[in-house]
């Protein structure tokens, strides 16, 4: 796979793994506008990843759509960050990887405004509005969390601990392409600029981790991305060729 | 055979299909199509722009595009879905605009910069002022969910993008 095929592999795979998480809350977030939200910001990270597998898939020039990339890969040829991939847990841990996440994506959509590279201009163009209220979203809600009573705080605390870990793997190195993709590096001052000030106003301390995951562009994943998968890819994977 | 419609009807027959999620808008009036022209091979293309990445409603648009096509004379159509420019709140029509109005729902501000807060949604049933933003996402991921202080009718607000 060509460098440019994999790096729209990857970002594809960041977004359709995060739909997927994000889906699971649908009836079962703590009010009905919640369920709304976390479903419409699925749908536009799908929208997303549709964009970039399909492109993937023609670059790669093997025959493979997005749906053969979507459904019919196994853990170790995902490309997407270990942050992605990881349980929702409570509504906390949901809202701060939301922060991360969304906060790095509305970067790097930034970034791809210029790029070189037409479809990835293009779907920056589209996609940094729509995460401009994906990281709106979070950013309320962890203001809300974290700057409200004593259990919102300490569990608003707790989520952001325990997702923090993951965040360094979105600004590793990822291909070399210049002028079309954006060394992830270069992201994370700006990220950091937006990040800070949010979470000194929501109250909450900035984790130190002791550690930090690495891998998942390399297909290096928790044991968490698997079982995501099987739910993910069973219908297709049982019913091969099936359509409504 | 007959003679091939003119580009000029065909994009006519395009822009008046009706929106599958808004009824009340045609496609035109929401400014989601974007050109229309005829191939060397006599295939009518169509430049289709999604509202958002993934609204579910595009490949409706897509089919029902196609179909009235058909019904308008054309041939072999082939719809192509263009990313670039990103389509805006601010190509809807003011046509558009009053007619989502008058089916209840707020129409979009101007577009351009980071998330707008609108201080000044006004109600589509009682035009109120008085309103607050309950949620950033609705029923569709174009339109916000906000509720009237004056006549506490719930209501959506498309969202200026």
């Amino acid at each position: 796979m060509s460098p440019l095929a994999a790096y729209a592999l990857g970002l594809g795979d960041d977004a359709l793994i995060l739909a997927q998480r994000l889906g699971e809350w649908a009836a079962r977030a703590p009010q009905i506008e919640e369920d709304l939200a976390l479903a419409n910001i699925a749908l536009d990270l799908l929208g997303q990843a549709r964009t970039l597998l399909t492109y993937a898939g023609e670059l790669e020039q093997a025959g493979r759509d997005e749906d053969d990339l979507a459904y019919l890969r196994d853990d170790r040829e995902f490309r997407n960050v270990q942050l992605v991939e990881l349980p929702g847990g409570d509504f906390a841990v949901t809202m701060a990887r939301q922060l991360i996440f969304s906060a790095y994506q509305y970067e790097l959509y930034t970034a791809l405004l210029g790029s070189a590279d037409e479809t990835l201009a293009g779907l920056a163009g589209k996609a940094v509005k729509e995460v401009a209220y994906h990281r709106d979203h979070a950013t309320q809600w962890v203001l809300r969390l974290g700057d409200g009573t004593d259990l919102s705080h300490e569990r608003m605390q707790a989520g952001l601990d325990q997702v923090w870990p993951y965040t360094a793997e979105l600004f590793d190195p990822a291909s070399q392409l210049p002028g079309i993709a954006t060394d992830p590096a270069t992201l994370r001052p700006a990220w950091e600029t937006y990040v800070t000030p949010v979470l000194r106003e929501a109250t909450l301390e900035r984790p130190q981790p002791r550690w930090r995951s690495r891998g998942g562009r390399d297909g290096l994943h928790t044991e968490h991305l698997g079982h995501l998968l099987s739910e993910m890819q069973h219908l297709h994977r049982s019913h091969p060729g099936a359509t409504w | 055979m007959n003679a091939a419609p003119d580009p000029a009807t065909l994009l006519a027959a395009a822009r008046s299909v009706p929106d599958p999620e808004l009824p009340v808008l045609t496609l035109g009036e929401l400014g989601v199509i974007r050109d229309l022209r005829l191939a060397a091979d006599g295939t009518v293309e169509v430049d289709l722009t999604p509202t958002y990445t993934g609204c579910p409603a595009t490949a409706v648009i897509a089919g029902d595009v196609r179909d009235a096509l058909h019904r308008a004379g054309a041939g072999q159509v082939r719809v192509r879905t263009v990313l670039a420019p990103a389509w805006t709140t601010d190509w809807m029509s003011e046509t558009g605009r009053r007619k989502l109005r008058e089916y209840g729902i707020a129409p979009p501000g101007p577009a351009g910069g980071p998330v707008r807060l609108a201080f000044s949604v006004r109600c589509p049933h009682c035009g109120s002022p008085d309103t607050r933003e309950v949620s950033h996402f609705g029923s569709t991921p174009c339109k916000a969910l906000w509720t009237c202080r004056s006549c506490a009718e719930p209501f959506d607000s498309f969202k200026a993008i």
